[in-house]
């Protein structure tokens, strides 16, 4: 009867079967995790207060519940706890994340559930987000306003002070990095300049003169600055507010390091909505701090679409005339065999291999030689000769190309031969049937190759790595400063982000929420341009498949 | 263009057609860029590699007639290569400007300020750069020549000068005052040990400290003296650079010398060196002072250093080189490679490597024999003093350590107890024996897509056949779209979740892992066998070909409990703890990230690449083929087996392919997921470096140019032309495949 049953092969069809739910259960139940994770990190979550004892000294602990496990109760025996008392096999611990990074030596620690005398979550617990060591959590005893103590609706008016802080800092960073930075840039122009000239043997005592004084103007326009930017931060350092913590101590903490205070065990529903979209806002808004573990991610997602268009704009006529040429010109002959494997070799070679050929031949052969032509006054340092945003657009380029050529090729082939045949017999020139007929409705093709060249691009990391990806990237490549455009800066991008972040950073704990979250942002970008690449793409097939009839 | 079509004029056909030439031409060399593109990567890789494999050159510079050459008892010349000094028996240096424009040309003579006459000429370590005088009083005094760099007028100008390292006080190194007639030295941070034979035929080892007086500030040298014990004559005298070892040659005899603590001088070993019939002729210590390199008469060069044995660390005779069959051999090392040159007495110079065992040039360079030989500080030049004459060569020799057997064959490197394949570039010290063994690395990147392939090869097979064979169409529409979406995925995406997520996952729950290996094929099959039996009413309600669907809760279960039971089986089996178990009762190290965590995120992203291929191939077999098997009455399994797979075989195995030259070149997943320790082990539970990652962790930080950086690009060409092979064989299977599919 069985051997009969696995004769007739069916036991195998269910084998292969299960193989497909493997592989689905695998994709979904990976990007639901991704999502998952990446997503709730912003909800504000509970904050409990635990008093505790047992295998510990008699202590209060408050924080978020940041994740929990089940541990055999003969491995925490071996740690020496004392867990006769407790009668099931495995045991509960729960890690909870304290905060307050300054005054405890560890902002992460795992809590037995038998040790837990007792889980409040009183409402008045407070959680700041600061700009440094992390969030705190505590009790609000006062809140300072230049000195005095506040004595009515004082979380109201922490509220208020907290904004005002905040806008005063930001004011004080767009200062810094604007006007300022702006008065450096232009500082360190005059310098080569002057440089410049000296190479060039024209440094006259006219220019010397001129150059003096452009720098003696920049100087007093910066003094001016400078005091602004002294006094913004002076008001900004106006106010106080003192927490009390779990050790029972009461904190000072100055506003000026307060980016936001909320108080989750007293929001309803709606408050909490609405806390999770403004933290959902500020993570792609908000520069990274604190060694990229905690704030916001903006200067990677600029990084990231700005190379990426750069990247589109040079690969799109290449990958183009390419695909055109296979499909329209080239004729069945050896070169054109070579040309089709030379398409699939290029989609084929691994990633690496373009950043080798990257660093070596765009930024240090190419770049160098334009350094030597055209920088001679900044050398040592290098502009060009360095790895930077226009040589990783590059390089990315003719990583992608075989996707454009492959995808407009394939748009090509699905424009009906009668179509060319028509415009031709009308007496147009092959050329202008392409320029007039073919490309206009192979347009949407284009369409596809340029979004899945996008995709595939967004989400490269190992070239990068060698050509023009840092973890910190003080600038952006565009900006006010002329030539606005700045193609030889390095740039930040998600995807090293997420490798630097999760794996370089020296608290990883602390860091992997965020790690989720740039994941599923990439994540949900790749996916959002590959669906819609696949749409035009079927859209366009049902389009010729009725014009063939 | 034309305004008026209805009266077309000469000229703009004539601007029509040229501008059809000319999208035409446009067009093709477009096309041709691609091929250029791949070209261009695969030369330019190529041209970076290739000097790494080029032997050493030498090239004179110029040479000139010197009227004192036979009093001249020590070279060297300066960085640049620009002025060499010539050091005379009486202490006179003189300096010659050896530049192409001015060569020969003496800039001066400067004289050593010397108490006594001289008995005895010895030099330091090439890279210490000091000289010294064994004097008639017994006394050493040292000396090193030294050049100032100013630019008057934007010139570069050097003026020599001569430094006296350790002041101006001579070292009394015999107190009974008897002449120094050979002598070895080392002046290492504020310790200065010299050895040295006297005219009675006594070896004094003395030890210097200098030390300054608290109340006047001279320097007062602290002395200790040890006499060492020599039967026989003495023929040479060594000293490490670090002073930690002195070596006495006594005709074929090495005494070797701990001399460490100037106070505990302990003779640690005795060699009998020479090589069969034959005898030791000069010896001389490598960079580094690891090793020691033995001349013997009949030309032979052994290398011997420390090696650690059952008796404590020994000197080992390592490997030898076949010189020039010269019978008066002088051996020569650079500053800081493992380079040595052998001068023999008929002007043969020969240059070889130790590491690599290799023999980079050999040729004459004068007539008579070499007097002396001193090789620049950045290993470009040589000076070559012979036939009364200063000569300077050219060495192009930029890459010594890398051979083709030094890449893949196994290595004995400097204190290593036996030969290995080892990959270690870098290291803080300038004399580091750089260890560039392809070997664990091409062996890393095998292992771990033959892991991955392993995982993904029967998923992706499979799920591919099902879909393609048995699924309903409109299942198929959405389940293809899905699993290829997958090959989207940065793979960044998958090394963060294989290193954070999964890899301490597994390291917890392991049972279930190995759980899960067992319980799916069962559970699966339990689960076809119950459908099996269930009446046909039910079973006819669920159409055909959505198995898949009705496993996705099987799947879910056996998963959830494949987990949920970790921990008693865990408790039950192993005490609590699987990884100690491991560790303890196996013998195996178990790594967190390890290559199961590689396999299976590296398996993943390799079986979108496998489905889709291989799901075109089953699907595009035509359908007359297996309507024809169904039709003679055999099952459905059967055609499949017999008919469809064998049909599509060469698709199936051009997307195999495919999936495996993805896995040869993933970088992210594996330097994510794996330790990144380039070891040689195929345990599942240890992690290894492959070349992609290699590649990803030490280009940023190697030196443009270097050896290193050359075979980085080595690492990455041997990475292109494995994944061209793959890409070219299964896109020409494929090609075959679709010709042979369009003609049924």
């Amino acid at each position: 009867m069985v051997t009969q049953w696995f004769k007739s092969g069916s036991p195998w069809i269910w084998m292969t079967g299960g193989a497909v739910s493997i592989s689905l259960i695998s994709v979904l139940g990976l990007l639901a995790m991704i999502a998952w994770k990446g997503l709730s990190f912003f909800w504000p979550s509970e904050v409990v207060q635990l008093e505790l004892q047992g295998s510990v000294a008699k202590q209060t602990v408050i924080g978020e519940i940041y994740d929990r496990e089940l541990v055999p109760k003969s491995r925490i025996e071996a740690t020496g706890v004392d867990l006769s008392h407790y009668e099931k096999d495995e045991l509960e611990r729960l890690l909870i994340k304290t905060g307050n990074r300054e005054y405890v030596d560890l902002d992460f620690r795992w809590v037995l559930e038998t040790d837990i005398q007792s889980r409040t979550a009183p409402a008045a617990l407070a959680v700041f987000e600061r700009s440094k060591n992390g969030n705190f959590y505590g009790y609000v005893e006062q809140v300072f306003k230049d000195g005095e103590v506040i004595t009515e609706n004082k979380v109201e008016v922490l509220y208020e002070l907290v904004e005002r802080a905040v806008e005063l800092n930001d004011q004080a960073l767009d200062l810094q990095n604007g006007d300022i930075g702006h008065i450096n840039y232009e500082l360190e122009r005059l310098r080569l300049k002057e440089k410049a000239y000296q190479l060039d043997n024209e440094l006259t005592d006219e220019r010397v003169a001129e150059l003096a004084q452009a720098r003696a103007e920049l100087r007093a326009e910066y003094s001016e600055l400078e005091k602004q930017l002294f006094a913004l931060r002076k008001e900004a350092k106006r106010d106080q507010v003192t927490v009390k913590d779990m050790r029972g101590e009461v904190v000072t903490l100055p506003l000026y390091q307060v980016l936001d205070v909320w108080f989750p065990n007293d929001m309803g529903f709606f408050a909490k909505l609405g806390h999770y979209f403004a933290q959902l806002g500020k993570f792609v808004s908000d520069d990274p701090r604190e060694a990229n573990t905690e704030g916001g991610v903006f200067p990677a997602i600029f990084g990231t679409v700005f190379m990426v268009l750069l990247m589109a704009v040079i690969v799109t006529p290449f990958g183009v005339v390419a695909a055109i040429y296979l499909h329209e010109y080239a004729a069945k002959n050896a070169v054109t065999k070579m040309i089709r494997i030379a398409v699939i070799n290029l989609a084929g070679v691994p990633s690496i291999v373009y950043g080798v050929f990257g660093l070596g031949f765009f930024v240090y052969m190419l770049g160098g030689s334009i350094d030597q032509l055209f920088y001679p006054e900044s050398s040592p340092s290098p502009v060009f000769g360095t790895p930077g945003v226009i040589w990783s657009a590059l390089t990315l380029a003719i990583l992608t190309l075989p996707v454009v050529i492959v995808s407009t090729e394939e748009g090509l082939s699905r424009i009906p031969s009668t179509v060319r045949h028509g415009s031709l017999a009308l007496g147009a020139t092959k050329a202008e049937t392409l320029w007039r007929i073919i490309i206009p409705m192979a347009s949407p093709a284009i369409m596809t190759g340029l979004i899945l060249a996008v995709a595939r691009a967004a989400g490269e990391v190992a070239p990068l790595m060698l050509v023009g990806v840092v973890k910190m990237a003080p600038t952006l490549p565009l900006d006010g400063n002329f030539p606005y455009v700045h193609l030889d800066r390095k740039f930040m991008h998600l995807g090293f982000h997420i490798y630097d972040v999760g794996f370089q950073s020296p608290n990883v704990e602390a860091a992997r929420p965020l790690v989720y979250a740039t994941a599923f942002l990439l994540v949900s970008v790749i996916i959002a341009l590959n669906i819609t690449a696949i749409g035009i793409r079927n859209h366009l097939r049902e389009k010729f498949r009725a014009l063939e009839h | 263009m034309t305004s008026n079509p209805s009266k077309p004029t000469f000229h703009t056909d004539r601007s029509r057609l040229f501008k059809d030439r000319f999208a035409k031409w446009g067009i093709s060399a477009g096309g041709v860029m691609v091929l250029i593109a791949l070209l261009l990567i695969f030369f330019y890789l190529l041209y970076v590699v290739q000097p790494i494999f080029e032997s050493a050159k030498v090239e004179t510079r110029n040479s000139v007639k010197l009227t004192n050459a036979s009093q001249v008892v020590g070279v060297g010349m300066e960085e640049q290569t620009e002025v060499a000094f010539l050091l005379g028996e009486t202490g006179n240096v003189d300096f010659y400007n050896i530049e192409k424009d001015h060569f020969g040309k003496k800039i001066t003579t400067l004289n050593a300020e010397l108490p006594s006459d001289v008995s005895s000429f010895a030099s330091s370590a090439p890279f210490q750069g000091q000289y010294a005088y064994g004097l008639e009083n017994g006394s050493v005094v040292v000396v090193a020549p030294k050049f100032l760099v100013t630019f008057p007028n934007n010139q570069r100008q050097l003026t020599p000068r001569l430094d006296y390292p350790l002041g101006d006080m001579a070292l009394e190194v015999d107190d009974q005052g008897a002449a120094i007639t050979k002598f070895a030295f080392s002046h290492y941070e504020d310790k200065t040990a010299v050895v040295a034979l006297t005219a009675d035929k006594r070896v004094l080892f003395s030890s210097f400290v200098g030390e300054e007086n608290m109340f006047t500030g001279e320097v007062e040298w602290v002395v200790e003296r040890t006499e060492l014990d020599i039967e026989g004559r003495v023929d040479e005298l060594l000293i490490s650079p670090d002073t930690t070892r002195t070596f006495v040659r006594s005709a074929n005899q090495i005494y070797v010398y701990d001399t460490r603590y100037p106070s505990e001088v302990e003779q640690i070993q005795l060699l009998a060196a020479n090589e069969e019939n034959a005898n030791l002729v000069s010896t001389q210590l490598l960079a580094g002072a690891n090793s020691l390199m033995l001349a013997n008469d009949n030309g032979e060069v052994s290398q011997w250093f420390e090696v650690n044995t059952e008796d404590g660390r020994e000197f080992k005779k390592i490997r030898a080189f076949e010189t020039s069959k010269q019978s008066k051999l002088n051996i020569f090392t650079e500053f800081y490679r493992r380079t040595f040159f052998t001068a023999g007495a008929n002007g043969e110079l020969g240059i070889y490597y130790t590491t690599s065992d290799a023999k980079l040039w050999q040729g004459k360079v004068s007539d008579g024999p070499i007097q002396n030989f001193a090789i620049a500080p950045r290993s470009n030049a040589a000076l070559i003093l012979a036939d009364d004459a200063l000569k300077v060569v050219e060495i192009h020799n930029e890459h010594p350590e890398v051979t083709w057997s030094a890449l893949w064959q196994e290595v004995w490197y400097e204190g290593y107890p036996e030969p290995g394949y080892i990959w270690q570039s870098t290291s803080a010290s300038d004399d580091f024996e750089s260890k560039f063994s392809l070997v664990p690395i091409s062996f890393g990147t095998i292992k771990a897509a033959l892991y991955a392939m392993l995982f993904a090869v029967p998923i992706a097979l499979s799920a591919a056949i099902y879909t393609a064979y048995f699924m309903s169409s409109e299942l198929r529409k959405v389940v293809k779209p899905t699993v290829e979406i997958m090959e989207a995925l940065p793979t960044v995406i998958l090394g963060f979740l294989a290193g954070l997520w999964l890899a301490p996952l597994i390291e917890e729950h392991l049972p279930a892992i190995i759980g899960l290996l067992i319980l799916l094929p069962l559970g699966i099959l339990l689960t076809a066998f119950g459908w099996n039996k269930l009446p046909n009413s039910i079973r006819h309600r669920i159409p055909e070909g959505s198995h898949s669907i009705l496993l996705i809760p099987v799947v879910l279960f056996i998963g959830w409990l494949s987990f949920a039971m970790s921990g008693t089986i865990e408790l039950w089996m192993f005490d609590g703890n699987v990884r100690q178990f491991l560790t303890n009762e196996l013998g195996m190290t178990f790594d967190q990230r390890n290559s199961l965590v590689v396999g299976i995120a590296m398996g993943f992203a390799v079986i979108p690449t496998i489905f889709s291929i291989a799901e075109d191939a089953v699907f595009s077999v035509p359908k007359h083929l297996s309507n024809g098997s169904l039709a003679l009455g055999a099952t459905q399994w059967q055609t499949l087996v017999r008919v469809v797979l064998l049909t599509a075989s060469p698709g199936i195995f051009s997307a195999v392919m495919m999936g495996l030259g993805r896995a040869v070149g993933e970088t992210m997943i594996v330097l994510m997921a794996t330790g990144n320790t380039p070891i040689m082990d195929w345990s599942i539970f240890q992690g290894m470096r492959t070349l992609a990652a290699n590649i990803a962790v030490e280009m940023p930080e190697s030196e443009v140019g270097s050896s290193h950086y050359r075979i980085l690009f080595l690492a990455a060409f041997v990475l292109f032309i494995f994944t061209f092979i793959f890409n070219t064989v299964a896109e020409f299977v494929r090609q075959q495949l679709r010709d042979k599919y369009s003609s049924m």
